[in-house]
């Protein structure tokens, strides 16, 4: 032990490190998981994660749900971006059943997405400027996402879990509200951003705080299963949008932003540029949807009568309508027996669902992959050798959700 | 020129023969299986030969199919090939005795809480892991529970009519 930091007296207690348990309630791990770490002094030797604390048992709790009341499942993992998931799922069943949903619905469907995007970025950015010690950027960014949520208010009715979305479509068009709201914060939100990384990015303390903390290269993050903005960081141009693209993001123009080194403030920076390449990507989407006209501008379902609920109206005066809406709510109808792996660019990265149906009411096996829970692991070695603060910001870096890791 | 899924089939079966067999394309993923204690070599393959370079694990986990008797036990593995973008599905069976299938995490480091993962709820034990325990289940817990044998809802329930909304 040459490099003891701290040298003890003659006869004190043979063992010289400390160990900390870092969580699982503790307000600098934004979740519930615990780090078990072992310090000499400021310097960390090994973290031990362990995780688990919220595990809801949602691939168990599937096994005996009809397609639609997995949605709500879906919301929980990474409750920041819940739109994301909800729709995930959504397009994973489509392809499971052979629903080709219109075109006005992928594009509502990605303004839907990169809104969520942006929120999940927003708050994961402002968070590693709170842990930073700079509190003003986070409350600058969070009433924008407030605006976000009164979005999907008016799209789907809550906020937080947001359910939004049927199999085929929307539950409901967007409203002329839903579309004013979305044009004011298209309007106003890139100034935020502008400021939020005035304060940030060439903030001579932020920077040294983050520059070269929690490092990972781009072969050992391709090893460790990275994806989403994270492996961005380390120098790999992967994204689902582009490399299996869903829901027409093919006919989008949008740029995939890279890091260098992978550390925090490369993967702040691949945040924040996300944040502009989602604004595009949204700004061309609204353009694309205002350009339907008459009966077309009107669609925002797949005629998938087995799967799709019928109108409330209908329901109640008309027999056909009531018989579908009744076996659709009590999960009455077949699926095809098939297996599926569909994934979709997640707030943190690949969100994959494999689902395997054997013809039944109900999945046979429903997998998530989620993005969390793969990269978590690599904490170890990123924060090996690191002091216990850089640590922290790692941690927050990395944008783990519980939610999401423990499913 | 761009990999398809009949050359990666076709070396598959140069390199392995009769072993890798049931060649599928569920909703276009090739997918296919091999002897579980082939699965190492299978993987090595995958991921060394320079025009396959299937060196990301997307995804790991087990499927329990009760009936099938001798090969209870699936382990599936999402593999994705950047360079090529494309990805495979490669399974292994296992008996539900001996539920002993080799630990991928010397090729993937991904594959350890994966592995774990599929510990926890599925009793695979992987030989080679380096620390194959509990996840996100206590770790008290003497069961499996995502085993088929335990179903969801109380089996003793007379309230509920399974003729009429049983699921």
């Amino acid at each position: 032990m040459s490099d003891q930091h701290i040298k003890l007296p003659e006869g004190s207690i043979e063992k010289q490190t400390t160990t900390l348990n870092l969580g699982p309630t503790h307000p600098a791990t934004h979740g519930v998981f615990q780090n078990i770490l072992e310090l000499d002094g400021e310097r960390i030797i090994s973290a031990e994660q362990t995780i688990g604390y919220i595990h809801r048992a949602f691939e168990k709790i599937a096994e005996r749900r009809p397609l639609y009341q997995i949605t709500p499942l879906t919301d929980r993992l990474n409750y920041c971006s819940a739109p994301i998931n909800n729709m995930g799922w959504h397009i994973t069943c489509e392809k499971l059943l052979g629903v080709q949903t219109p075109k006005r619905v992928d594009y509502l469907r990605v303004i839907i997405m990169e809104l969520a995007r942006i929120s999940d970025h927003l708050i994961c950015n402002s968070i590693v400027g709170v842990d930073t010690g700079a509190f003003t950027g986070f409350l600058y960014v969070m009433q924008y996402r407030e605006l976000i949520y009164e979005i999907y208010e008016e799209i789907c009715g809550s906020r937080l879990t947001t359910n939004i979305g049927r199999i085929g479509g929307f539950e409901r068009n967007f409203t002329p509200t839903a579309f004013e709201k979305l044009d004011k914060f298209l309007r106003e939100y890139p100034k935020v951003l502008k400021e939020f990384e005035n304060l940030f990015t060439r903030n001579r303390i932020f920077m040294e705080r983050t520059i070269g903390c929690g490092p990972i290269g781009a072969e050992r993050a391709l090893n460790y299963g990275f994806t989403g903005p994270n492996l961005r960081a380390a120098g790999v141009d992967y994204d689902v949008r582009v490399h299996t693209p869903y829901s027409s993001y093919e006919e989008f123009e949008f740029d995939i932003p890279v890091g260098s080194t992978g550390d925090c403030y490369d993967r702040f920076l691949v945040r924040n540029q996300e944040m502009w390449q989602s604004l595009r990507i949204i700004e061309q989407a609204v353009r694309k949807v205002k350009e339907f006209k008459g009966k077309d501008a009107e669609v925002f379902h797949a005629d998938v009568p087995e799967y799709y609920l019928p109108e409330k109206k209908d329901v109640y005066t008309k027999m056909e309508a009531l018989i579908w809406h009744f076996k659709i709510i009590m999960g009455e109808i077949d699926m095809p027996a098939g297996e599926v792996y569909q994934s979709v660019e997640g707030g943190n990265g690949e969100l994959g669902f494999y689902l395997i149906t054997d013809g039944g009411r109900t999945p046979y096996r429903l997998h998530f992959r989620r993005p969390c829970f793969v990269y978590y692991q690599a904490y170890e070695e990123i924060s090996k050798g690191a002091m216990l603060s850089d640590a922290i910001i790692t941690l927050s870096s990395l944008n783990l959700i519980a939610g999401e890791m423990d499913a | 020129m761009a990999l398809t899924n009949e050359y990666i089939q076709q070396r598959l079966t140069e390199k392995f023969g009769e072993q890798v067999q049931q060649f599928q394309e569920p909703y276009g993923m090739l997918t296919f299986e091999a002897p579980k204690d082939l699965n190492l070599k299978v993987l090595q393959f995958l991921f060394d030969e320079e025009e396959l370079k299937f060196q990301f694990l997307t995804d790991l986990q087990a499927v329990h199919y009760p009936d099938n008797k001798g090969r209870e036990l699936a382990v599936v593995y999402h593999l994705h090939s950047l360079t090529n973008n494309v990805r495979i599905r490669f399974k292994v069976f296992t008996d539900i005795t001996t539920p002993d299938v080799y630990s991928a995490t010397a090729l993937y480091s991904a594959a350890n809480w994966m592995e774990r993962e599929t510990y926890d709820f599925y009793g695979v034990n992987f030989i080679g892991h380096p620390n194959l325990k509990r996840i996100l289940n206590v770790d008290e817990m003497d069961y499996f529970p995502m085993r088929k044998e335990f179903p969801l809802e109380e089996q003793t329930r007379v309230d509920k009519d399974d003729e009429m909304f049983g699921r």
